[in-house]
Parts: C-alpha cells; sequence; structure tokens
C-alpha cells in the first residue's frame, strides 16, 4: 500500500478581491450570486415588461398597424420567452440562492463554484437569446412545395428580427420551412443555454438541501420555503431533459437537416407538443411553487401565528409536483389525441385542483384568528391568494374537456395564465422582495409608497387581465395581430390597465432606489420574524452565520422568542431582548475565525464558451462558425481543467472572517 | 379602515360593476362568440360550461369571501392580544381534501359523457374534406367531386362530418357556434363534427398560431336548407363559361393565363393545373363566397382590386406574390374574376 | 463550538472536510459529490429515455424514402461491440478494486484497460456509421427514423467519449502524482459511477433500439 499525499496540483491562484466589479464577477457567495440574479431577472422583466407595453399599444385598436405582424410575433415570442425564463425562473432562482443556506443554517450551498457557474450561464443565455436582434432579418416562410411566401417590403427593415414561432415552437411552424430566420435559432439554442444553467442550480440545491442542513433541522423542520425549492429542483432535474432533447431534435432539423418534425418525410408534429408540454407543465410548477412557498413564509409571520397545516402544504406542494407529470397533455385537447387520453388527462387535471385547494384553505386557516398585520409585503401575500384562486378556478373549467375545445387558444387561457403567472408568482415574488429586503440591504422598504405600488398593480392587473376572459369567450384568438372591431372597447381597457402596471413598476423602482440609500435602518429581526434567516444580522454578513446554529423545533427563531401561556397564546420572554441583541452581536463577531469558499475566474470563463458554441452551431456553414465552435469548446475545457486544478484554499484573508 | 370607507369602497365598486356590465350589454356580441351555440354540438358544450362556470363562482365567492373577512376582521388593532398558536386541525385538512374531490368528481362524469358523445362522428354524416394551407381554408366534397375555399357551405338540420388534414403547418378549425376547436395537422387526419340548427352565416377562425398571416386566416360556414344546398351542388358542379374574346373579362382571361396565376389557381375548364405542385383556392366559382382573400375581407371590387394590386401588403407572408399588374390589368383580372359565378 | 475547518462548504474534493459537516449538519451520509452525480444520472436517465422513446414511435413507422436502421442493423458485429463496452465495465470495477486496495500500478492499468475498451466501442460506432452511409446509403436526412437512431446513438457516443477522456485524465494524474490519493478515489468512484451508467444506457440501447426492432433477416 502506497499512500499519496495531497500535493497542489496546480499553477493557478485563485482570485482574492473582495469589493468592486471583479469581486462580483469572481464571486462564489450564495448570496452576491443571488443579488446578481436578483438585478439580471429585474433588468429582463423591464424588456419583457416593454415588449408587452409596445403589443397592448398594438391591439388598442382592431386593424392597428402600430406593429407588423412580423413583429408582432416577434414580440409575443420574446415577452413569453422572456418573462417565463428570464424573469419568473431566476426571480425565483435568486430567492433560493439567497435563502437556502440562510434559511437551513448553513454557510454556502454545496458546491459554491458550480452555483456561480448557473448565473453566468443564465446570463450568457439570456444576452445569446436577445443578440439574435443583430444578426437575423424577417424573412417569409420558404415553403413546402418550393413557391415561397412573400413579404412587402415595407415590412422588411434594416433593424433585425426577433423569434416568431411563439415560445412553444409548434413544429413545423417553427422548423426551417416556415420560420427560415435565424432568430429563432437563438431562442432554441438560447433555451438549451439557459437549460443548462437550471439543471446546473437543480443538482446544486439538491445536495445542499440533503447535506448541509444544520444540525437538528429534520425534514419537518425545514421552512416550506425551502421545501418548494427541493420540489422545484427535482421537476427541474426530470423536466429538463425532455426540453433540451426536443430543442436538440429541433436545432438538428433547422442546423442539419434531420427529419424529427418534418411531416413531408414522415415526422410527426404531435410529438414535439408531446415532448414540449412534458416539460411545459411541471414548468408551470417551476414558476408558481417558489411563490407559494414565499407566501408560506410571509403570512405566518404576519399573522403572528405558525403556518396552518405546514405538513399538509408541504406534501401538497410535492403532490402538486407530481401530479404536474402527469397532465401534460390538457394543452393539446383539441389536437386530435385519442378520446380515451382526453378524459384521463381530464381527469388528472382535475385532480391537481385539489392539492392547490389543500394549500389556499391552509393559508386562509394561517390568517384565520391571527393578529395581521397588513404591512406591504403580507398585503402582497393576500393579494396573490386572491389571485390565484381566481387563475385555478378557470384553469379547472378547461380540464371540463369540451369546454377547452372552446376556450383553448383564446384569451380565455390568456387570462387564466396571467393570473397564475402575474397574479400567481409576480406577486409572491415581489412580496418576497419587500419581505427580505431588509436582509439584503440592511434597510426597510418604504411601507407607504409600497402600499401604492400594491394598489396599483391590484388595479392594474385586474384591468388587464379580467377582461380578457370576456374577450376569450367572445371568440378573440391568441397571438392575434387583427381581431373583430367589436372588441376593441375592452381590448382598450386591457391596454389601459397594462400601463397602470407599468406605473406601479415605476413606483417600486422609485421606492426600491430610494429605500436602499436611505430608508429606515432595519436593525435585528425587523418583522419579528420565525426562522433562522433572521436570527443574524441585517444585512446578512459575508460569512451567513458565525456559529452554526442547532434547530430544535419548526419556526426555531421564534420559539427562541416566545413561549405559549395556558390558553396557547405567544407570550414573548423576558430575555427575548437581550438574546436578539446578543445574537446580533455575535452575528457580526464571530467567537472564532470564519473562512469561506475563495472567489474564482473559472465560473464566467467556463460560461463564457457556451455562446460561443451556440454562434458557431447557427452560423456552422461558414468557417468563422466552425472556428467559433472549436473556440468555445477550448475556453470551457481549459476553463474545466482550471476548476479542476484550482488550488482548493487560499491562504485565509482576514477580512473574510472576523472584521 | 372605518366603516364609512369601507362603505364608500362598496358603492364605488358597485357603481363600477353596474357600468361594466351595461357597456357589456352596450357592445354587439363579437362574430366568434362561443357563448351562443347554433347547433347541438356546441349547446353540449354550452350545457356543460356553465354548471361548472357557476359552480367555480361558488367556490370563488366563497373564498375571496373568506380572504376579506379573515383580513378585515383579525386585522391587528390597538390592544387586540396575541393569537393563540394553532398548528393545524387534521379533521379540516380531510374536509377541504375530500369536498373539493367530491366536487371535481361531480365535474368529472358529465365530462366523460360528453367527451365521448362529442368524438365520434355519427353514422349517416355528410363527409366533407377540410384541408388547412397558410392562410386559407380549402374544402372538398368527395361525394359532389367539389373543391372550393373559405366559404364551408352545409345543409342545416344535419350532421357533417369534416375528415380534416393539413398541407403545411398545424392549423386549428374553430366555428365557435358549432363546435369546439380540432387542429387540422400535416400527414394526418382528424375528424370534427359540424351542424346547424338553423340556415346561416356562421363564422370561424384558424385558432392555432400558424405563422405571419394566423389572424388573417378566417373562415365562414354557410348553412343551407336541404333544397338550396342541392341547388348549390349543381351549380358548384357546372364548368365556368369562358368569357367573349374582346370584352374586358376576355381580356383578363388573358392576364389570369398569361401572368403566372395559372401557376397556382385552378378553374375548371378554362385551365387545369396538376394540384400537386402548389395548390391555392379553386377560383371556378369565385363569386359564389362572398369572402376573398382567407375569408378575411368582404367581397367588394374595391377590396378584390386592393387585394391583387399587392398581396402581401394586405397579408404578410402571402404565398400569392406582388405579380406587379398594371392597373389596367387589374380591371381587366378583377372584371374576369367577376364573371366566376 | 466551531472549527475553521467546518465552515468551509466547499465541496470540490474536499472530503477531507467533509466529516467535520457531517458531525455538524443533518445529512445523508453520502458525499455532496456523490449525490450530485446521483442526481445528475437521473436527470441522464430521462435525456436518454426521450431520444429512445423517439426513437421508438419512428421505427414503427414506414417512410417514402429508406433504408431504415431496423433494415440495416449488422446485430453480430454490434453484438461484439456491445460485449466490448460490457467488459470495459467489469475493469471499471477492477480499477475500483485496485485503488481501494492502494494498488496504484494495477489501478493505472485497469482504467486504461477501460478507456482502451471504450476506444474501441467508439471505433466500431465510427465503422457502424461509416457503413450505414456510404454502403446503405442512409444519412441523417434520409428519414426520421434515420435521424433519431444518428441522433440517440451519436448522443450515447458523445457520452463514452466524454468518459474516455476522464478516464485518461485520471490515468495522467496518477502518473504524474505517481498514485491518486484519498481524494482522488472519489473522484474515480464519481467517473466509475458515470461509466457504468452509460454501460447500462448502452444495453437499454442495444436490446430494445437494435434487437427489438431488428427486421428479421435483415443486416
Amino acid at each position: 500500500m502506497t499512500a499519496v499525499a495531497d500535493r497542489p496540483t496546480t499553477i493557478f491562484r485563485r482570485p482574492t478581491a473582495e469589493t468592486g466589479f471583479w469581486s462580483w464577477v469572481t464571486s462564489v457567495d450564495h448570496k452576491k450570486i443571488g443579488i446578481m440574479y436578483g438585478y439580471t431577472a429585474f433588468i429582463f422583466f423591464i424588456v419583457g415588461g416593454l415588449e408587452a407595453l409596445l403589443l397592448r399599444i398594438h391591439l388598442a385598436s382592431a386593424e392597428s398597424n402600430f406593429l407588423s405582424a412580423a413583429d408582432y410575433n416577434g414580440l409575443f415570442t420574446t415577452h413569453a420567452v422572456t418573462m417565463i425564463f428570464l424573469v419568473v425562473m431566476p426571480m425565483s432562482a435568486a430567492f433560493m440562492n439567497y435563502l437556502l443556506p440562510l434559511m437551513i443554517g448553513a454557510r454556502d450551498v454545496a458546491f459554491p463554484r458550480l452555483n456561480a457557474l448557473s448565473y453566468w450561464i443564465f446570463l450568457f443565455g439570456g444576452i445569446f437569446l436577445y443578440s439574435g436582434l443583430l444578426f437575423s432579418g424577417i424573412t417569409a416562410p420558404t415553403g413546402v412545395a418550393g413557391i415561397p411566401g412573400n413579404l412587402d417590403p415595407s415590412d422588411v427593415r434594416s433593424f433585425g428580427a426577433l423569434p416568431d414561432g411563439g415560445w412553444f415552437m409548434y413544429q413545423p411552424n417553427a422548423g426551417a420551412d416556415f420560420s427560415p430566420s435565424t432568430a429563432l435559432d437563438f431562442a432554441v439554442i438560447g433555451l438549451q443555454i439557459l437549460g443548462i444553467a437550471s439543471l446546473i442550480s437543480s443538482v446544486n440545491f439538491i445536495v445542499t438541501f440533503f447535506n448541509l442542513r444544520a444540525k437538528g433541522m429534520r425534514l419537518l423542520r425545514v421552512p416550506v420555503f425551502i421545501w418548494m425549492t427541493l420540489v422545484v429542483a427535482f421537476l427541474l432535474l426530470f423536466s429538463l431533459p425532455i426540453i433540451a432533447i426536443a430543442l436538440f431534435m429541433v436545432m438538428f432539423d433547422r442546423q442539419f437537416g434531420t427529419l424529427f418534425f418534418d411531416a413531408t418525410a414522415g415526422g410527426d408534429p404531435i410529438l414535439w407538443q408531446h415532448l414540449f408540454w412534458l416539460f411545459g407543465h411541471p414548468e408551470v410548477y417551476i414558476l408558481i411553487l417558489p411563490a407559494m412557498g414565499i407566501v408560506s413564509e410571509i403570512l405566518p409571520v404576519f399573522s403572528r401565528k405558525p403556518l396552518f397545516g405546514y405538513a399538509a402544504i408541504v406534501f401538497a406542494g410535492a403532490a402538486i409536483a407530481f401530479l404536474g407529470f402527469g397532465v401534460w397533455a390538457h394543452h393539446m385537447f383539441s389536437s386530435g389525441i385519442t378520446t380515451v387520453a382526453q378524459a384521463g388527462f381530464g381527469l388528472t387535471t382535475m385532480t391537481i385542483a385539489i392539492p392547490t385547494g389543500v394549500k389556499i384553505f391552509n393559508w386562509l386557516g394561517t390568517m384565520w384568528l391571527g393578529r395581521i398585520k397588513l404591512t406591504t409585503p403580507m398585503l402582497f401575500a393576500i393579494g396573490f391568494i386572491a389571485m390565484f384562486t381566481i387563475g385555478g378556478l378557470s384553469g379547472v373549467t378547461h380540464s371540463v374537456v369540451p369546454s377547452d375545445w372552446q376556450q383553448t387558444d383564446t384569451y380565455y387561457i390568456v387570462a387564466h395564465f396571467h393570473y397564475v403567472l402575474f397574479g400567481g408568482s409576480i406577486l409572491g415574488i415581489f412580496g418576497g422582495l419587500y419581505y427580505w429586503f431588509p436582509k439584503l440591504t440592511g434597510r426597510m422598504m418604504n411601507d407607504r409608497i409600497g402600499k401604492v405600488h400594491f394598489w396599483l398593480w391590484f388595479i392594474g392587473f385586474n384591468m388587464t387581465f379580467a377582461p380578457m376572459h370576456w374577450l376569450g369567450l367572445q371568440g378573440m384568438i391568441r397571438r392575434t395581430w387583427r381581431y373583430d372591431p367589436s372588441l376593441e372597447f375592452w381590448n382598450q381597457i386591457v391596454s389601459v390597465g397594462a400601463f397602470v402596471i407599468a406605473i406601479g413598476l415605476l413606483v417600486f423602482i422609485y421606492n426600491f432606489w430610494t429605500s436602499k440609500r436611505r430608508g429606515e435602518i432595519a436593525g435585528m429581526d425587523p418583522w419579528d420574524a420565525r426562522t433562522l434567516e433572521w436570527a443574524i444580522p441585517n444585512p446578512t454578513p459575508a460569512h451567513n452565520f458565525s456559529v452554526v446554529p442547532t434547530v430544535h423545533t419548526l419556526d426555531d427563531f421564534w420559539h427562541q422568542k416566545y413561549e405559549e401561556d395556558a390558553e396557547g397564546r405567544s407570550v414573548r420572554k423576558q430575555e427575548a431582548d437581550d438574546h436578539v441583541a446578543h445574537l446580533g452581536e455575535i452575528g457580526i463577531h464571530p467567537p472564532v475565525p470564519v473562512h469561506l469558499p475563495n472567489p474564482s475566474y473559472f465560473p464566467v470563463v467556463m460560461a463564457a464558451g457556451l455562446p460561443l458554441i451556440g454562434y458557431g452551431i447557427i452560423f456552422h456553414i461558414s468557417a468563422l462558425g466552425k472556428a467559433l465552435i472549436v473556440l468555445g469548446v477550448l475556453i470551457s475545457l481549459i476553463a474545466l481543467i482550471g476548476w479542476g486544478a484550482e488550488p482548493l484554499e487560499e491562504s485565509h484573508s482576514p477580512s473574510a472572517g472576523a472584521q | 379602515m372605518s366603516r364609512g370607507r369601507l362603505f364608500r369602497l362598496l358603492q364605488l365598486a358597485a357603481l363600477g360593476l353596474t357600468l361594466g356590465a351595461c357597456s357589456v350589454i352596450g357592445i354587439p356580441d363579437s362574430p366568434l362568440n362561443a357563448l351562443d351555440p347554433k347547433g347541438p354540438f356546441s349547446e353540449r358544450i354550452d350545457n356543460l360550461f356553465w354548471p361548472v362556470f357557476w359552480l367555480a363562482t361558488g367556490v370563488f365567492v366563497l373564498v375571496e369571501g373568506a380572504v376579506l373577512v379573515a383580513t378585515i376582521l383579525f386585522r391587528d388593532r390597538p390592544g387586540r392580544k396575541e393569537p393563540r398558536q394553532i398548528h393545524g386541525n387534521n379533521k379540516l385538512e380531510i374536509l377541504w381534501t375530500v369536498i373539493p374531490a367530491a366536487i371535481l368528481a361531480s365535474i368529472a362524469v358529465p365530462t366523460f359523457q360528453a367527451v365521448f358523445e362529442l368524438s365520434e362522428c355519427g353514422e349517416g354524416a355528410y363527409p366533407v374534406e377540410i384541408i388547412g394551407h397558410q392562410w386559407w381554408f380549402e374544402y372538398r366534397y368527395p361525394e359532389e367531386g367539389i373543391e372550393t375555399a373559405n366559404v364551408l357551405v352545409i345543409p342545416s338540420g344535419r350532421e357533417v362530418c369534416a375528415s380534416m388534414t393539413s398541407e403545411d403547418v398545424l392549423h386549428n378549425y374553430w366555428v365557435p357556434a358549432l363546435n369546439g376547436k380540432r387542429y387540422l395537422v400535416p400527414g394526418q387526419t382528424t375528424l370534427l363534427r359540424l351542424q346547424a340548427y338553423e340556415p346561416g352565416v356562421y363564422w370561424g377562425q384558424c385558432a392555432e398560431f400558424c405563422g405571419l398571416s394566423h389572424s388573417l386566416m378566417r373562415a365562414q360556414v354557410r348553412a343551407v336548407t336541404e333544397a338550396e344546398f342541392s341547388e348549390w351542388v349543381a351549380a358548384q358542379q357546372a364548368p365556368a363559361v369562358t368569357p367573349a374574346e374582346g370584352s374586358p373579362a376576355g381580356a383578363g382571361l388573358e392576364v389570369f393565363l398569361n401572368r403566372g396565376c395559372t401557376q397556382c389557381h385552378n378553374i375548371d375548364s378554362i385551365n387545369e393545373i396538376e394540384q400537386a405542385a402548389f395548390n391555392g383556392p379553386d377560383l371556378t366559382h369565385f363569386m359564389d363566397r362572398g369572402v376573398i382573400a382567407g375569408a378575411y375581407k368582404e367581397y367588394s371590387v374595391d377590396n378584390l382590386k386592393t387585394w391583387l394590386a399587392n398581396p402581401p401588403k394586405e397579408k404578410p407572408g402571402s404565398y400569392m406574390p406582388n405579380l406587379g399588374l398594371t392597373q389596367q390589368e387589374i380591371d381587366d383580372l378583377a372584371a374576369f374574376l367577376e364573371t366566376l359565378t | 463550538m466551531t472549527t475553521a475547518a467546518e465552515t468551509s462548504a466547499e465541496g470540490h474534493g474536499d472530503h477531507s472536510l467533509e466529516d467535520a459537516h457531517h458531525a455538524e449538519h443533518e445529512s445523508t451520509g453520502v458525499e455532496n459529490r456523490k449525490l450530485a452525480m446521483w442526481a445528475f444520472l437521473s436527470s441522464e436517465f430521462l435525456f436518454f429515455g426521450a431520444l429512445i422513446t423517439n426513437y421508438l414511435l419512428y421505427s414503427s413507422k414506414e417512410f417514402a424514402q429508406g433504408p431504415t436502421p431496423a433494415e440495416i442493423y449488422d446485430i453480430p458485429f454490434t453484438s461484439v461491440s456491445s460485449f466490448v463496452l460490457l467488459m470495459s465495465s467489469l475493469t471499471m470495477v477492477l480499477a475500483h478494486n485496485a485503488v481501494s486496495r492502494r494498488d496504484q500500478g494495477a489501478t493505472r492499468t485497469w482504467l486504461l484497460a477501460t478507456a482502451m475498451l471504450g476506444s474501441v466501442f467508439l471505433a466500431g460506432q465510427v465503422f457502424e456509421f461509416t457503413e450505414f452511409i456510404t454502403l446503405e446509403g442512409m444519412t441523417l436526412r434520409t428519414n426520421p427514423a434515420a435521424s433519431a437512431f444518428y441522433v440517440l446513438t451519436g448522443f450515447h457516443g458523445t457520452h463514452v467519449a466524454i468518459g474516455v477522456i476522464m478516464l485518461l485524465a485520471l490515468f495522467g494524474l496518477s502518473k504524474r502524482l505517481g498514485g491518486l490519493s484519498d481524494k482522488q478515489f472519489l473522484n474515480l468512484e464519481l467517473v466509475g459511477l458515470y461509466w457504468h451508467f452509460v454501460d447500462i444506457i448502452w444495453i437499454v440501447i442495444f436490446t430494445v433500439v437494435y434487437l427489438l426492432t431488428a427486421v428479421p433477416g435483415a443486416g
């Protein structure tokens, strides 16, 4: 037996910058990564919102020529892609990154460098997706019979084109014959790049959840938001491969002439739909479950009661995810799938309403008999319940298959999923932002302006999306560049509503900006909260916990502060204030030095290779394209070698620990 | 919120609702209104939709009511004691699992019945074929040997069984007054049952996103009495009449034959083209339809001339190119097309 | 009390610190990177699942243009290359065994043997593709079944190639350092997991895609 000692295997030194630009680029700190996710997603939120406003300006009149048909199709495609993949998913990822270690009492996620890699891949993927604007032009279909479609010269501009196949990219319309513009290739490949980012995160979060929980934090002591993080990670783990393969096939069809979805050669366009929705429906839960988790954290704090039916809410979340894999064909009720399949998928779709209902009733149970403090985050949480319920109920009407034959592909559906994704996900996420803002910045968000924001959104949201139910029932189809003039009145209301939402967002930006600089200092535990992340100072110190906590119960932090009297009412312990002050003290001055994972260059370098490969594939016919593929692979490979050879520990910088 | 302010707010909300309702009544229904069934199949769906809708409304009132009540009733006020720390209640959990399940089961049963009833065409249904193209619908009557486009003429009171397919991308045939939607899939055949109680014109639309001019891909079903239908069939089976030479229509025929129109368009007895290469709408009885350009525009001489002058301008992506016709050629061509009754 | 060592959350190759982690955390007891590999492989399973399903859907169809893969399979040839890949799993186990006995020389031998067997399999695949394309005239663009076949087996071949690179990297590392340390032992275990997974997937592909769909008498 020969024992071999560990030897440094490297020539690289790890970066050491702690402030400024490079500290962010090379950061492996889950908090910084979370914040970068948040800002990036917010910028995309503004982009996606502007796209929506353009669409709504166009739709304010029935025969509008504000946008050309090509631009209209491009904008509704990018609006969806942006809001789903570049806004709601990364905003959820921002919260997960920031909070997962904090809420389970850990110093970081299991693989900090992989975490950074996820972020950079996401960022570059998003930029790649939009960079198509610089390289693509608007084109008419080339058709199947050698006779191409035609565009009027007034529709062909020097400015680039957006992908125009819809986010669902139904084949063969989004195939090479009918959407020949390279704009669509940027979406196809961009989504694959984004998928890699999500896949890496999901693996990372799963390991973190299972292996890094603080001592005593048994499974049923884990906060609901973290449970939902785990559930979402599993949903991603099992649904992303499906869409990755489907997109892979489309990419091959478009780039290398395979025939997967070419109906004239015997390909099956409906296969694409099965694959797409087998991913697409779990994706819906990927978008909503984190917001449900956030709301489950906010409600108990401001009702000053524990979450009603904690276990039921956790299991309901898991059940939704599980059932979510068995309902995909309800997006295809009118596609000609067999009658038995329609009935079956109708039934599974109905059953998914049951765990959803359980969640809603338990949230109501949490508020009931509470002592409700109507702060801004609480308003958003209540707004979430109210609006999500509407989306859920209209969802049930879709499970009635014949009704769905009438309603599918109309604005009724548009209304439905905006109630779920805006009324649900976005309200939940913004509630979370108000709630955890002191955690991020050490300052409070202005509550009064926050309420103005809430009411503007609540009113604007309902103005925008409630009339869409009616428009859909009146036969206004989705993705329509023109509509019947009789529908103009409600469309104008909708367009005005969209601008009310935009004003609300401006109010939020103002509030965020001023509160970040001049907001009231939060101090320790500003909300009198229940979970571990509040047992440390605000903003969170670089090392999270000076002393890794030991957990004794669900809502451990609350029970450190409160006990129950004979009636079961909370009574603040006498020593609670001192205890919290003490936690604040040691939070800033750790009793023993703490060292943190060192920053690294390699995540950002490795991520930079992927878009190059993407460009290379799109332009693979040219020599430059082939060179780009080689270059991209080389860059990623070199980063990989550097990653593996990077020394694990640099000499500890003093300021990373006690200051 | 004080009681007075709450009252005023409610008043305001009521006013808003009333105004909203009034304006809804004041606006005419859209031609694609899905809530106005005109045939047995759409009526069957309608009868299924409303009970579910009211059930959902009931749950809506209940939940939203509970949210409001909880927010108002349990709002923190000075002197309010800390709440009792209730962690849950298993009986309640079971209750709000079982009751929704029961409600859903009560919806599931009629849903299943309707799905199975509506999916298969009835025996003896009149067969037609619908073929989707970017961006118009082609109709064929296999028993009568008729090919037409844009307007599907059917006998009222009789079930029509449409077997559908597509030549290019996915389309979705939807005439809300007569039935729900069904895809047209290239390389596959799907079935759709259509039936109108009364003679009349029922509008339809391609509902699946199918490219640049998706929104302009419309359809019309014209239900006529049995007698009218027989007449219509006979008229359709007749060939077109060749216009006299020297007349504007005769000049138009020359334009039609020499400026590329015959590459895609067929007119019985005037030109016969191989359908295999490329298929534009059959124009033999063009004037019978009353609509042009994928049923997007009502027929009028002006509309027709605008269309002929520059189709891609009217319909982005159009496979009919701008042929660069002179005004004279357009006038002649329109005169010729008007003879195709 | 906390120590400096256990406060690191870094998981890469840091299993000397892992034990300290376990002491203060609720944990599955499975090392972080191994758990991550399992999670990743479960996802990979669906990648291949989607591709195999896709092939099966198209294998039963008839197309205007032939041939389909099922008509031209060379089953005896693929059986041999499948056997080679199967044997590489055995040598992988032997490498694993050797390293746990701290027998550095044998470890290197078996690592190299595994990589070689993997390369032979890849060479077989290149030969098979070349024959299909040049002799039988079946390309990516012949029909959807052919597209599905090439993309599936090519995707698998890429996995084998990545595995070979990882094996050779371990071999090189051991050569340079004079052996694998305890820390790198885990690396070998992870590569082993991956390698066995790729093998198992091939067994499924060989049975379901080749044997079950092959047209009798063809090839």
